[in-house]
């Protein structure tokens, strides 16, 4: 309670409830990020139960024009599923990969940044050396590296119910450098300061020091990273399963079901790939929004 | 007698003057698009339908096919088979290479010999000779290990190079992807005999051929000069590039996109039925399936299990809804273009859910069980869409299907013969490339047979030796009615046996710019000899 | 400073031998190369000998020691599906890759750079407005999206651009440009847009930021304090001093532009690496994907190494604590 009412009170409060785009991009991804966690509850058909698809129903359009159908409100792709559900649960996997991609690279990140701050030193060169080479390789090309060593690794059948957990390791590995660097320099300052001298010196071992102290000071810049990282992530997985090595086609993700409309653009059955896309660019659109006017609340010098 | 011959000269020289003129005016080029490249320029390197059908225009084979896939004469003018195992082959006069040495049967005795080398994809083609003799400079003589009663519909692939060039060029081994024949010339250029010579190549991105002035065949349609091809892999991209202009014919359109190409202007998709079946099948040699929730037995040994899968789908909602109604929904594993294909058991078996559920409930699985399909998602049209709809329709019946849908490589990679197997439900397409019954016959219903070479494609081990029986005997009848009635009592033991879920034959799907003709084989090769630009 | 430069030197080595390591490694298991090179109708045996020709039956470290033996010399073996020279393959292909990478950059840069001083200069200007929300749309669409838009816009309905190749290109002594033709030029336009729209809001937004915070020095007060017109200010000094960012970023930006290029070439059938490299994946032609792989590799660590150096003889706070 009192962590709310401290939270209320704070300038970032303020600051959110004075911003237009934040208020109105932190609604949408509330909007979206509940429609996908009650996926099973509000959509209207279970788009994973075969036994429920009608292939006679397939293409049709969506409900306002010629033919459409009121079951299905935004229309059916090539196997008769409901575009709208089929949404929600990809809506969902993107979401979950986003997510726990972000937090992976966070814990790596930070962790080593903040071993590499306090400690310099050798495990300080070791560790920024591989995040030099790391940083200077594009993330979706270690996405992309990863995920075909998982391919050849894994045994096949194992490859369509591990996808989402080697997409998450694929995208959370090839992220996790910037905050490193982040967390690392502002260890490295704060562990110079007096009152961390001070701790040292009164015995506070090393991990009380670190989380207590130094941690605290470094989440503000951190929290922009993830945020901003998140719709990188997400965009990521949707690249990836477009390019068709992220999930699979029976648990579509937003980019998965973009691949799969892609191939009816042409052929006047557009609602199959731009519903999903118009999801897609509304969820990183507004992660993003989020992720710039926290940067410019947290950031003092803009004030 | 004097007058007419200068008459003649001054005719032709007017003709050849106007010949010229119409070529210096205006040269008409063809570009031309397919999903992939041709692998290769060497006519060894790769038995693939694409690679093969683009080399046949720079390369010929001795007997060739005609539109309607019917053998016509090539390089030989006329052949016989006077005994069993003995063909006689006359070859024509007058022909010469790209690089004007003349063709003779040396050069068909080089290029057999050729196709038996190390690095050579068409070794199965060079087997079925045992010997070619030469009789004298235009007349070949060639010795079938076992009577071969179709051996000029067997070779039409098969074409022939030139022993000089391939000598003059250190050629005269297949391209090999190791050792010394590294940078094997026939790989990247070519001297052939056919109607174009390749000018350009570059591997994924541009090949030009331009038309051979010499040919020997004076009366082919074609008035192209010039063949610029270019394979564009996406899909949406190669239409795209057709509607807007920048292609003449591209192979293939998704099925989805003919409404699109009919109502854009300009432009217009060419469709016909193809040669190749798609079918479905199950393993019924081991006896636990790999990959599946069944125990200790493998369901699809029972008769009634199979029955009950190949009743539960609907081929017709299959074809209407995801092929948009092209394809030939049938009940063998021949397209009605092959040679022995027969109403009587080619069409579909009836779609009857209910007396699915009946069969599968007599078996033993009133529940139904869990099964991994194996599906490539790159290979024939719409392949993983169609599996997809046959899980939907076999989770109705209380079939759950898990689905395994790869690229064309690692889906060959698992399931074909190097791999044992692997697999336990999966979908396949064959295309005889004899266009007649035996070499699907041989290669998906015989018993499994490493000596023989029988049942390599039969990744299931369906098995019947009444069926092999009759695939031996067919193999060596010269009578064709007598062979065709044989073909018939074979396929009719396969449909009976439920040794497969034939899906259909599908379609060719090609989109040209209007005004463009080009003859659509079922074979899916386009023949540059018949193609004709505005 | 030499010791600093071996060291740095041997550490880029041991990063490009340890990508191969990798591409190398993980590619060997991924697929059966034997099955892209032969047809439907080739027989087991034949299958068997290729394998063993190949050397694919042969103990892993066996097959990663010729691999790095042979890489050591810049040969990569024959592309299994190509049957020709890798070395020869990627020359063939690098041309197309650079020219739409570094045009893209350019692209990316002329416009980026210009939106950004301006979105700084006037954070309240309508113009300013729409080029950040043009940014937060650029950043959030993905590039296949932008891609197949484009073509559908420029290529279907208004059939201004080609959709798809390079068009004709000019042979110029090894190496091919499609900068010299109509239709070359035409070409590069829509896969040369849609590369740059990241690079290009990634651009702007960083100038902004970077002019936001010089314009608030002491040193631009002072500047203007003095009485100096503000165009001067604002181009000849606080411009200035955000550009040494800009460049370092743009820098280590062409890496992740030629990682993108695989996704702009396979949407575009742009006859680059990239292409080659999507297209030995789905082949599983694994001399390609391991050349590529290393190809890369060497890319990124020798503009890190050159940026690092750069760094070092710009910066002298840097010499001191190296030295210290």
């Amino acid at each position: 309670m009192s962590f709310l009412s401290g939270f209320t009170d704070s300038d970032l409060w303020h600051s959110f409830i004075r911003t237009p785009t934040a208020l109105v991009s932190a609604l949408l991804t509330l909007i979206l990020i509940a429609g996908a966690l009650a996926a099973p509850l509000v959509a209207p058909h279970n788009p994973f139960d075969l036994a429920s698809l009608d292939i006679m129903s397939a293409h049709l359009p969506p409900v306002w024009m010629k033919d459409g159908d009121p079951a299905f409100l935004l229309g059916t792709d090539d196997q008769g599923r409901d575009v709208l559900s089929a949404i929600f649960y990809g809506a969902r996997i993107s979401l979950l990969v986003g997510f726990a991609s972000v937090l992976l690279a966070v814990l790596i990140g930070v962790t080593l940044g903040l071993v590499s701050g306090y400690l310099g030193g050798r495990a300080d060169a070791a560790i920024m050396r591989v995040a030099d080479v790391q940083l200077s390789f594009p993330a979706i090309l270690i996405a992309l590296l990863i995920d075909g060593v998982a391919r050849g690794v894994l045994p096949r059948e194992a490859q369509e119910h591990m996808a989402v957990y080697v997409l998450v390791f694929a995208i959370g590995i090839s992220n996790w450098v910037q905050y490193a660097r982040t967390v690392r320099g502002a260890a490295m300052v704060e562990s110079r300061k007096e009152y961390v001298q001070a701790a040292r010196i009164i015995g506070i071992g090393p991990v009380a020091i670190l989380w207590r102290h130094i941690l605290p000071n470094v989440l503000g810049p951190v929290l922009v990273i993830a945020t901003i990282n998140l719709a990188l992530a997400i965009i990521t997985e949707a690249t990836l399963s477009f390019l068709g090595v992220g999930v699979p086609p029976t648990t579509p993700s937003l980019g998965t079901l973009i691949r799969i409309g892609n191939d009816y653009l042409f052929s006047g059955e557009w609602w199959i790939s731009i519903f999903p896309g118009v999801v897609l660019v509304l969820l990183v659109l507004s992660v993003n929004l989020l992720g710039d006017w926290l940067r410019d609340a947290l950031n003092p010098k803009l004030r | 007698m004097k007058i007419a011959t200068v008459l003649l000269r001054s005719a032709a020289v007017i003709a050849l003057a106007g010949a010229v003129f119409a070529g210096a005016a205006e040269a008409k080029t063809l570009r031309w698009s397919y999903q992939g490249d041709a692998t290769t320029m060497d006519p060894y390197g790769l038995n693939e339908t694409f690679t093969l059908g683009f080399q046949g225009n720079i390369y010929e084979p001795l007997v060739g096919y005609d539109a309607k896939l019917q053998p016509v004469p090539m390089l030989a003018e006329k052949w016989e088979n006077p005994e069993p195992t003995k063909w006689v082959f006359h070859l024509r006069k007058g022909v010469t290479f790209h690089d004007g040495s003349p063709f003779t049967a040396d050069d068909v005795i080089f290029s057999w010999k050729r196709t038996l080398t190390e690095g050579s994809d068409m070794k199965g083609y060079g087997a079925k000779a045992k010997e070619i003799r030469k009789i004298d400079d235009h007349t070949v003589e060639v010795i079938t290990p076992t009577p071969n009663p179709i051996l000029e519909r067997e070779w039409s692939l098969f074409y022939i190079m030139s022993k000089t060039w391939s000598e003059m060029n250190n050629t005269t081994e297949a391209t090999n992807v190791k050792g010394s024949n590294q940078g094997n010339h026939a790989n990247r250029a070519a001297n052939g005999t056919g109607p174009f010579v390749l000018t350009e190549r570059q591997p994924d991105s541009k090949t030009v051929l331009k038309r051979f002035p010499n040919y020997w065949d004076k009366s082919i349609k074609t008035n192209v000069d010039e063949v610029v091809f270019t394979p564009v892999s996406q899909p949406a991209t190669r239409v795209a590039a057709l509607m807007s202009g920048e292609l003449d014919v591209i192979q293939p359109v998704p099925v989805q996109d003919w409404e699109r190409l009919e109502q854009t202007k300009g432009v217009k998709p060419l469709t016909g039925a193809e040669a190749r079946a798609i079918f479905v099948s199950f393993d019924q040699v081991r006896d636990e399936l790999k990959y599946s929730d069944v125990k200790g037995k493998n369901p699809f040994k029972d008769v009634r299990v199979r029955a009950a899968f190949v009743h539960a789908v609907n081929l017709e909602a299959i074809n209407k809804q995801i092929m948009r109604g092209s394809a030939v929904p049938l009940g063998t594993l021949i397209a009605p273009e092959v040679n022995g294909f027969d109403k009587s058991f080619g069409a579909p078996y009836p779609y009857d859910p209910e007396k699915s559920k009946k069969l599968l409930a007599e078996a033993g699985y009133p529940n139904g069980f869990t099964v991994t399909m194996d599906c490539p998602n790159d290979r024939y049209v719409n392949d993983e869409k169609v599996c997809q709809a046959v899980a939907g329709m076999l989770a109705k019946v209380g079939v759950k299907i898990d689905l395994l849908a790869q690229t064309k490589g690692k889906y060959f990679g698992k399931v074909l013969a190097q791999a044992g197997y692997d697999t336990s439900f999966y979908m396949l397409g064959w295309t005889p490339s004899s266009i007649d019954s035996h070499n699907s016959l041989l290669n998906l219903a015989g018993c499994r047979n490493k000596e023989t070479q029988s049942g390599l494609f039969n990744l299931g081990g369906y098995c019947n030796p009444k069926v092999d029986e009759l695939t031996t005997k067919i193999g060596a009848e010269t009578d064709q009615a007598k062979r065709n009635a044989m073909i018939k009592e074979a396929w009719e033991i396969v449909r009976a046996d439920y040794g497969y879920m034939p899906l259909h034959a599908q379609p060719m799907s090609w989109g040209v710019r209007e005004g463009v003709q080009v003859v659509q084989r079922a074979d899916d090769v386009l023949d540059l000899r018949s193609a004709v630009v505005p | 400073m030499l010791t600093f430069i071996l060291h740095r030197l041997l550490q880029s080595v041991l990063v490009i031998l340890a990508v191969a390591l990798i591409a190398f490694s993980l590619f060997r298991y991924v697929g059966d190369p034997v099955n892209a090179m032969t047809g439907q109708d080739t027989t087991l045996q034949q299958r068997e000998e290729l394998r063993e020709r190949l050397g694919l039956n042969d103990p892993f470290l066996v097959q990663y020691g010729r691999f790095v033996a042979d890489a050591a010399q810049a040969e990569f073996g024959i592309s299994y599906r190509h049957r020709r020279p890798v070395r020869e393959l990627l020359a063939e292909r690098l041309p197309a890759t650079l020219e739409l990478s570094i045009v893209s950059m350019a692209l990316a840069l002329l416009l980026g750079i210009p939106m950004g001083v301006y979105t700084a200069l006037k954070p309240k200007g309508i113009l300013s407005r729409g080029f950040m929300s043009l940014s937060l749309v650029g950043v959030s669409l993905p590039t296949f999206l932008i891609g197949i838009l484009l073509i559908l816009l420029f290529g279907v309905v208004l059939r201004w651009l080609p959709t798809f190749g390079r068009g004709e290109v000019v042979h110029l002594s090894g190496w091919t440009t499609g900068l010299l033709t109509k239709s070359g030029l035409q070409s590069l336009i829509l896969p040369a847009f849609t590369l740059a729209l990241f690079q290009m809001t990634l651009i702007m937004r960083l100038v902004r930021s970077e002019m936001l915070e010089v314009l608030r020095t002491d040193f631009i007060k002072f500047c203007r304090a003095r009485g100096l017109p503000s165009r001067l200010v604002h181009f000849r000094h606080a411009l200035k001093n955000t550009l040494v960012p800009v460049i370092t970023i743009t820098g280590l930006q062409l890496g992740s532009i030629i990682a993108f290029a695989i996704i702009t070439e396979s949407v575009f059938q742009w006859p680059g690496m990239g292409l080659l490299f999507i297209q030995a994946i789905t082949t599983v032609d694994i001399p390609v994907m391991a050349a590529y792989l290393c190809m890369v590799a060497f890319f990124f660590v020798v503009i890190n190494l050159v940026v690092d150096l750069l760094y070092f003889a710009v910066d002298p706070r840097l010499r001191v604590r190296r030295a210290a």
